[in-house]
């Protein structure tokens, strides 16, 4: 397997969606090739990143709308 | 993809038969979800806090068409992605080209430039707001289309199939604009993380 064919499979590598036999070719070529190890490594600390950041709170102005805007709708809807 | 909450389905069967705050707590449990993804695919907060706004109305209105079959919440972030495409396409920003196309060989492929492995984990290497703050930075190097992939497929974990249907793409095109998507990404991540980093952190943390 050459470097341009590891970059084309990292994502299926990744997720888990590569053929076993293309597994063992690409895991071969990363035993020997330092650059495709770091774009590896690095690539699947971008996915872990995303994925394990927990969002922030939702700001307390954008919170206080959409309340109101509920609270208004549900008035209306609900004159009791 | 935020946890369940426990007696989902009992609120979500009392929002059903009128009961306004069962609703307005199913909706508390996703919305900074709902808002972050809104963020990432229009690429800012005032579209994104109409996006939510909008969206969680259409889902008070449609909620008695709700079968169950999915999750609430894919059924919340169906809706949403729905109303914030609707955004992009009025702005024409769902056709348009990125500005800065990734770079590719003569086959099409990406050719990844930035090659240097990462000091502490992004995680270690600075506060979760700061981290936040780069996330949502580098993501919108990516065009509408790749950002809204990668957040669905990346950020909310949905997978590839759900996502090609949310988007109404074919499951090669998402898995194409993935890929680069995340060696974009990872490029863009290195000038912060990488051993000889550029950018400066938010703070002087590094």
């Amino acid at each position: 397997m050459r470097c341009r064919q590891v970059v084309d499979k990292i994502s299926e590598y990744l997720d888990g969606e590569l053929d076993p036999e293309l597994v063992r070719e690409l895991e071969r070529h990363l035993e020997h090739c330092e650059d495709c190890r770091v774009i590896v490594d690095t690539t699947r600390k971008t996915v872990e990143v995303f994925c394990h950041t927990e969002p922030a709170p939702l700001p307390n102005d954008v919170r206080e709308r959409l309340n109101q805007m509920f609270a208004q709708k549900f008035c209306k809807e609900d004159p009791s | 993809m935020p946890a369940h909450l426990e007696n989902e389905q009992d609120l979500v069967a009392a929002a059903k038969a009128g009961d306004s705050d069962a609703f307005v707590r199913l909706l508390n449990q996703y919305s900074r979800h709902i808002y972050r993804l809104a963020v990432s695919i229009t690429g800012n907060r005032h579209d994104a806090e109409d996006v939510l706004q909008e969206a969680s109305l259409k889902a008070f209105t449609a909620l008695v068409d709700f079968q169950g079959n999915s999750r609430f919440y894919t059924w919340l972030v169906r809706i949403a992605v729905n109303v914030a495409l609707g955004k992009l396409r009025k702005r024409a920003m769902w056709k348009e080209s990125s500005l800065d196309e990734p770079r590719q060989g003569e086959d099409g492929s990406f050719i990844p430039l930035e090659i240097e492995s990462w000091g502490e984990d992004p995680e270690k290497a600075c506060l979760n707001s700061e981290l936040q703050q780069i996330l949502t930075e580098v993501i919108q190097t990516l065009d509408p289309k790749s950002r809204t992939i990668f957040t669905l497929r990346d950020v909310e974990k949905f997978s590839i199939e759900e996502t090609a249907t949310m988007l109404g793409l074919s499951i090669p095109v998402v898995k194409t604009r993935l890929l680069r998507a995340r060696l974009k990404l990872r490029e863009e991540l290195t000038k912060y993380f990488g051993k000889d980093a550029r950018n400066a952190m938010p703070t002087s943390r590094r």
